[in-house]
């Protein structure tokens, strides 16, 4: 098979595998049957369009196949019970049909791939696999374990789903909010291993990165009255604007502070605020992605460090601590306050409302109070602390970086 | 990756285009550019009016010569354009594909050029002054 085929397969599945695994779904109820059933009708395709060559729809032909697929199997099968027969039915009186893809459908698919009974890990790993079309290779490869762990990973989360008897269906009213932020939260999650990577050598995998926007801009699309949605998109537009400046010359990470700040992606910056714009037109409030991209504007829009609207930043982190409760946020607040009031102060907070255990195994915590205490002078307990960040750091680029900056004081 | 499709036509596809039922037309680009929106992959796009309204600008000779349109010897008119991010050609080559234009009409698909293209020169003084302009301007 020439290679030009294959690159034109992949293209052609990346654009429409979401399309044909939901209307697969849709007549078979089941997305990890759905999944399969689509990757035979891709095999069959990478065997016959060299031939033949790509068929003027490439999507239609796919879900025809998967289809036709669907039936042999049932009727190879000799399990007879009540779901498969009901199964066949609409099987044989819809196969005849236009391929006319709902919308609603990939909404479905995204739904379905985010469901709870599967772990975070299987919900990130069936996402980019059924929803964005990426080879198991390809994310085993971006979340850096091996193939056949990936493999089982998926495998495993489609037997769960099954199991489980999960219905093809967009959520009930009530039950929306919820399954719409761990949607949300499945995007930012392989945004953030693209964004700050947690191990390997490299800071950035703009892959992953890429891809989550991607699949961000898709579900605000798809569900486009979700301000939570647009804000998200606005929160990685503008974080990812500033991966050109976030790696030196020798990738190491630079620090926000140390920023070439023209080097920022203005286009995505532009980008970022309009999405922000259109999340805050709801008037709803903002959730903890509005707050987060609201903070990632003030940096967006200040010139340098000093310029900084440090006030609204520290507003903003107390809202969003109050909303997540999480410790990192509150360290983030701290580090605003060192900017908008004094470094004393912020290491106060962290040394009194920190609960430490909570932060325990990151090297979050001792790196931050390393640097106050170096703004503070006390640098002997500063380097103490910054050699304690270093060894619990597990990405090795952000260890150089805290040795490095050891030898400075 | 960001891939420009540069949309061209030429003068019978475009003399054609003004017979066509107008909100048919609107409707299909509507669909393909809502499309490209649900799949996460359009950046931005503008359409251009008619040739008509523009000039040309000529530098045939020492001082540069300005015309009216239309543009008597272009034989294919570049008439819009889309900005999109996907993967590679082969993606970006599969949408242009995927656009309702017919008979007279070119895509041109060219990868956008970013900072990595210009790695070799890095210190330029133009190159350095650029990222600066791009800030100001508020552009990519």
């Amino acid at each position: 098979m020439t290679d030009d085929v294959r690159r034109t397969v992949e293209a052609v599945w990346r654009i429409e595998g979401a399309r044909v695994v939901a209307t697969v779904a849709r007549m078979v109820g089941d997305v990890g049957l759905a999944e399969d059933l689509a990757q035979d009708a891709l095999a069959d395709a990478l065997a016959q369009w060299p031939e033949s060559g790509v068929p003027r729809n490439a999507g239609a032909w796919l879900t025809a196949v998967a289809k036709r697929r669907a039936i042999d199997a049932w009727r190879r099968s000799e399990r007879l019970d009540e779901r498969y027969r009901t199964m066949a039915h609409d099987l044989g009186t819809a196969a005849e049909q236009e391929w006319e893809p709902i919308e609603d459908d990939v909404l479905k698919l995204v739904f379905a791939a985010c469901h709870p009974v599967l772990s975070r890990e299987a919900q990130v790993a069936l996402t980019l696999r059924v929803v964005s079309g990426l080879t198991t290779e390809e994310i085993a490869r971006m979340f850096l374990v091996p193939v056949p762990t990936m493999q089982q990973r998926i495998v495993r989360a489609k037997k769960t789903l099954s199991a489980a008897r999960v219905p093809f269906a967009v959520p009930e009213p009530h039950e929306w909010g919820k399954r719409l932020s761990a949607v949300l939260a499945v995007v930012y999650l392989v945004f953030t291993e693209g964004y700050a990577a947690t191990s390997g050598d490299r800071v950035i995998r703009a892959d992953l990165a890429g891809e989550a926007l991607r699949l961000g801009r898709m579900v605000a699309a798809l569900a486009p009255r979700e301000p939570e949605a647009h804000a998200l998109v606005a929160l990685m537009e503008i974080q990812a604007s500033r991966f050109a400046a976030r790696v030196g010359p020798d990738g190491s990470p630079v620090l926000l502070a140390d920023q070439d700040r023209s080097r920022w992606d203005r286009g995505q910056i532009t980008r970022g605020l309009a999405a922000l714009a259109r999340a805050d037109a709801f008037a709803r409030g903002r959730g903890p992605y509005g707050l987060q991209a609201a903070i990632a504007a003030c940096h967006a829009r200040a010139a340098d460090v000093a310029d900084t609207d440090w006030e609204q930043i520290v507003t903003l982190y107390t809202a969003l601590e109050q909303l997540t409760k999480n410790p990192v946020v509150t360290l983030n607040r701290a580090v605003a306050v060192s900017m908008a009031a004094d470094p004393a102060t912020a290491l106060r907070i962290l040394d009194e409302e920190l609960d430490a255990k909570r932060l325990a195994g990151s090297h979050l915590l001792p790196s931050a109070r390393g640097e106050l205490l170096a703004r503070l002078g006390r640098t002997d307990e500063a380097r103490e602390e910054l050699r304690r960040a270093a060894d619990l750091a597990g990405n090795e680029r952000q260890r150089a970086v805290l040795l490095e900056r050891i030898a400075t004081l | 990756m960001k891939y420009m499709l540069i949309m061209r036509a030429n003068a019978a596809a475009v003399e054609a285009a003004k017979n066509m039922p107008i909100e048919e037309m609107i409707n299909a680009m509507g669909a393909y550019n809502e499309s490209m929106m649900k799949a996460g992959v359009l950046l931005s796009g503008e359409g251009l009016s008619d040739a008509e309204e523009g000039a040309v600008v000529d530098f045939a000779a020492e001082e540069p010569i300005v015309t009216d349109g239309p543009y008597g010897e272009i034989h294919e008119l570049f008439n819009g354009f889309w900005i999109i991010q996907v993967a590679n050609k082969e993606e970006a080559v599969e949408w242009a594909k995927r656009a309702p234009l017919g008979a007279g009409s070119k895509l041109e698909v060219r990868r956008v050029t970013d900072e990595s293209d210009f790695e070799d020169f890095s210190g330029n003084e133009y190159l350095e002054k650029e990222k600066g302009w791009r800030k100001d301007l508020g552009t990519e």
